[in-house]
């Protein structure tokens, strides 16, 4: 599914002394399979954005078409249809599950989505094989009993038993420990090269979105600042420094390195391209 | 948006009311509402909407804020006019249908309508001008002087501080509990009655389990800074009486004396009412 | 490391503790015999995965639990010895995860009084001491503010303004940074380093981004209840290989300095900053 976005302003609290404006006159396309980064620090306007995505929230003007259809002129019940398409995992998602076992709790989506019995247990079992758990093993459980990480992954098991074709994701990895942030960024990738659905990741780190995304989304003030691939975005250093985010530890030595080695690459933010680069040039 | 609905509604215009020691606003206001009952003919009425118009102005509260503070409870004030104008016995002066209305139950409607209004107005007027932590501190002394009361003063001011502190929280809260569940399918806005209270509770659980959670690490954290109760505890801000505390609580006393004498003025106001 | 008495902040001295269960019989250990000191003025970093015991050793040494097994003396006073509690508690200060769950006053100011309240100081000193801790956590402008209003990293520093203002020797920090974006978790550690530098602090910080503490005097690692390493943050970040079957990170250049050195380049293994790589690589 590709998603565009036209032109979307939004404005919270319109009139008021309060008035915020988040979002101005956004404009971009997610092409159907891509893997979409957006970063931005807080309240650039990001998660106000993602949440236009599958209709939470109404623009104040513009508008979001999702395969060519726009989602704000469709009827309540249309809408409703679409947020089974757009998946959004929200952050911290563990503090969504309510229900008695674990089973039940990634149930819910497809049972909303008015699916039968067996549909149902068959996409439950599959999403939380799909987030690295036993399902024979956690599926009468309590979803409090877990551990923080696992109850995490139930949470994101959740959205994906509604099989989206879109997986938005707001920071799924806030708050874990090393292990768990690695676990869960791989299973994300896992699912984007095998189902082929079109992810959106919301992140903080860029070590994290440089490693996996085809194109990231910088925003600031609730405008785009760049929408491009990793390695032009991770040049622009001192735009991304006057906006206070700030690019991967490598990308800052391989500028450096630059003044001994000038024929190094700059467009460098993963530890294992760094490697490559510094041997190539070291070596001759 | 959620978020927006302020408790407490505090509407901090910096005037001679707002700068008031909590203690004599919230004096003044139970003698208030106390006066109110003990009236019984429109002059009492006349000189208590005097003396609310003269706070008002002082207060420098936009009219229209405190009006507004009414109308929620238009509802109410209508049912006991009702009530009143039909129900009580006595000369009928009009009959509609089955239904007559006698002149004392006019007279009991209008009582009773401007007293419920005064009720809301004096009140509101007390919240308006006092912040939350001012109140909660005023009412802790206060409550020093009932008794069995007094000996849970602190821990009640307590739970009223901290009940303040996250109401925004769990508003945001309630807010992205709503929406995280919305992206799952749930739909909030149509269907029964009895369906949707039944989608409450994919709503009601997770808030309820981060509460627990919420009220359990402020606990380790309060224990963590040395809370033990009211025991030997200090305050940083101590309450004091002013000159203007003194002269309101002067005022206070004229205005008792004032609307009893009320009660006792027997001249029509030319009309039967 | 001497053993002066004088000069120790934390003792703890083989501690076990362990959690009870709530339907198994059997109860879940945190801690399987746990040694370790802190001496004044020190910045300790203590890294481990989650359910490696961190969080249970942090409240341990604030008097929040005690050990089923073992001592811990904080300050010279045995945390079990329930005349100390308070002592304990105003010594050691503990700034909390979630900064949203630590604050209790809805004024920035009354929340930062509210330890010295407790403590029953006099309220002119009281004032003094909120307007300095204020001061120290560079938030003074906010003293009027409403905690709601203010972002993580901003909160986080309400919290520690709250510790100060006890006057504490020691402040413990379990995982401050977790909930916060860069910018929060920058101000947040340059709080921290201050405190330590320029105040003396002894600082005890909990985390799970390792580049919060390589200059920390010393870092420990904990792992099933148990401490695994000890030593300087370089001595314990080039055991590379070590730290990852663990569950943990390294910080960039120390990993990439393992990663060309294992490609047969010439280069030290205790490389940690961006500055070192350099020099490392330009020689």
């Amino acid at each position: 599914m590709s998603v565009e976005i036209k032109n979307l302003s939004h404005t919270y609290s319109e009139g008021s002394p309060f008035e915020f404006r988040a979002l101005k006159d956004i404009s971009i396309t997610i092409e159907n399979g891509s893997f979409i980064g957006i970063i931005g620090h807080t309240g650039s306007g990001k998660s106000t954005l993602i949440q236009h995505l599958n209709g939470l929230l109404t623009p104040t003007s513009g508008t979001v078409l999702v395969d060519g259809k726009d989602i704000f002129e469709t009827k309540k019940s249309e809408l409703i249809q679409l947020r089974h398409h757009v998946g959004l995992v929200f952050q911290y998602p563990e503090h969504q599950l309510f229900e008695e076992t674990v089973q039940k709790d990634v149930g819910f989506g497809p049972k909303n989505q008015g699916l039968s019995e067996d549909e149902i247990d068959q996409r439950v079992r599959q999403s939380i094989k799909m987030v690295g758990l036993d399902f024979d093993a956690i599926k009468d459980k309590s979803p409090f009993e877990l551990s923080g990480g696992q109850m995490r992954r139930v949470a994101i098991a959740g959205v994906l038993a509604m099989e989206p074709s879109v997986l938005i994701l707001d920071e799924p990895t806030a708050g874990l420990d090393p292990r768990g942030r690695e676990e869960i960024l791989a299973q994300i990738k896992s699912l984007h090269t095998q189902k082929q659905i079109t992810v959106v990741l919301v992140s903080h780190s860029m070590e994290d979105i440089g490693k996996m995304v085809d194109k990231i989304l910088v925003i600031n003030e609730g405008e785009v600042v760049f929408f491009d691939t990793p390695n032009r975005v991770f040049t622009e250093i001192s735009t991304l420094e006057s906006i206070g985010l700030a690019v991967p530890q490598v990308t800052y030595l391989m500028r450096r390195l630059k003044e001994k080695y000038p024929e190094i690459r700059e467009d460098i933010f993963t530890v294992e391209a760094a490697k490559k680069e510094i041997l190539k040039v070291i070596r001759g | 948006m959620l978020k927006d609905v302020t408790i407490g509604q505090y509407y901090p215009t910096g005037s001679v009311i707002h700068k008031l020691d909590p203690r004599t606003k919230i004096l003044f206001t139970t003698a208030f509402v106390v006066m109110l009952f003990f009236l019984n003919n429109l002059w009492g009425y006349l000189a208590t909407f005097l003396i609310l118009a003269t706070i008002t102005l002082l207060s420098k509260i936009p009219v229209g804020y405190i009006i507004r503070g009414i109308k929620g409870l238009v509802l109410i004030i209508m049912l006991t006019v009702v009530l009143n104008l039909f129900m009580t016995p006595g000369t009928t002066i009009a009959t509609l249908g089955p239904l007559s209305v006698t002149l004392e139950g006019l007279k009991v409607a209008t009582y009773m309508a401007l007293r419920l209004i005064f009720l809301v107005v004096g009140t509101s007027i007390m919240t308006l001008t006092t912040s939350p932590i001012d109140l909660t501190d005023g009412m802790e002394w206060c409550m020093r002087f009932i008794p069995f009361v007094r000996r849970y003063a602190h821990e009640l001011a307590m739970m009223m501080s901290i009940a303040l502190r996250f109401i925004p929280t769990l508003m945001e809260e309630t807010e992205r509990i709503m929406k995280a569940q919305k992206a799952r399918g749930a739909n909030f806005e149509t269907g029964s009655i009895i369906s949707r209270a039944k989608n409450l509770i994919p709503i009601l659980i997770p808030l309820f389990i981060s509460a627990f959670r919420r009220a359990d690490e402020l606990a380790t954290a309060m224990e963590a800074r040395c809370y033990r109760g009211g025991e030997n505890r200090t305050r940083m801000k101590q309450l004091a009486f002013e000159f203007r505390d003194h002269a309101s609580l002067v005022l206070m006393v004229m205005m008792i004396v004032g609307l009893y004498l009320t009660t006792m003025i027997n001249i029509p106001l030319g009309f039967p009412i | 490391m001497t053993m002066d008495v004088k000069n120790k902040m934390i003792d703890v001295r083989d501690v076990y503790f362990s959690y009870p269960h709530h339907n198994e019989n059997e109860a879940v250990h945190a801690l399987n015999g746990v040694s370790l000191h802190i001496e004044k003025g020190e910045f300790v970093g203590i890294i481990g995965h989650n359910g490696s015991g961190k969080s249970t050793l942090s409240k341990l040494l604030n008097a929040i639990i005690f050990p089923s097994q073992g001592d811990v003396i904080v300050s010279g006073l045995n945390t079990k010895d329930h005349q100390n509690l308070w002592t304990i508690r105003q010594t050691a200060g503990m700034v909390f995860q979630n900064p949203d769950n630590q604050l209790v006053a809805t004024i920035v100011e009354e929340d930062v009084a509210f330890g010295p309240e407790n403590l029953g100081v006099p309220p002119l000193e009281i004032r003094e001491r909120v307007d300095r801790a204020l001061a120290v956590v560079e938030m003074q402008a906010y003293a009027h503010q409403k905690p709601h209003q203010l972002s993580g990293g901003q909160k986080q520093r309400i919290a520690i303004a709250g510790i100060l203002a006890m006057e504490p020797e020691c402040i413990i920090f379990d995982e401050p940074t977790a909930m916060l974006d860069p910018s929060g978790r920058r101000e947040v550690m340059e709080t921290i380093k201050r405190l330590n530098r320029d105040k003396a602090m002894t600082v005890i910080h909990i985390t799970h981004f390792m580049e919060e503490i390589v200059d920390a005097d010393r870092v420990i690692v904990l792992d099933k209840g148990k401490v695994v390493m000890e030593g300087q943050p370089r001595t314990i970040f080039k055991q590379v290989k070590r730290l990852k079957e663990i569950g943990l990170d390294v910080p960039q250049m120390t990993e990439l300095a393992y990663e060309l050195r294992g490609e047969g380049l010439k280069i030290p293994d205790d490389v940690l900053s961006i500055e070192e790589m350099v020099n490392a690589l330009c020689q």
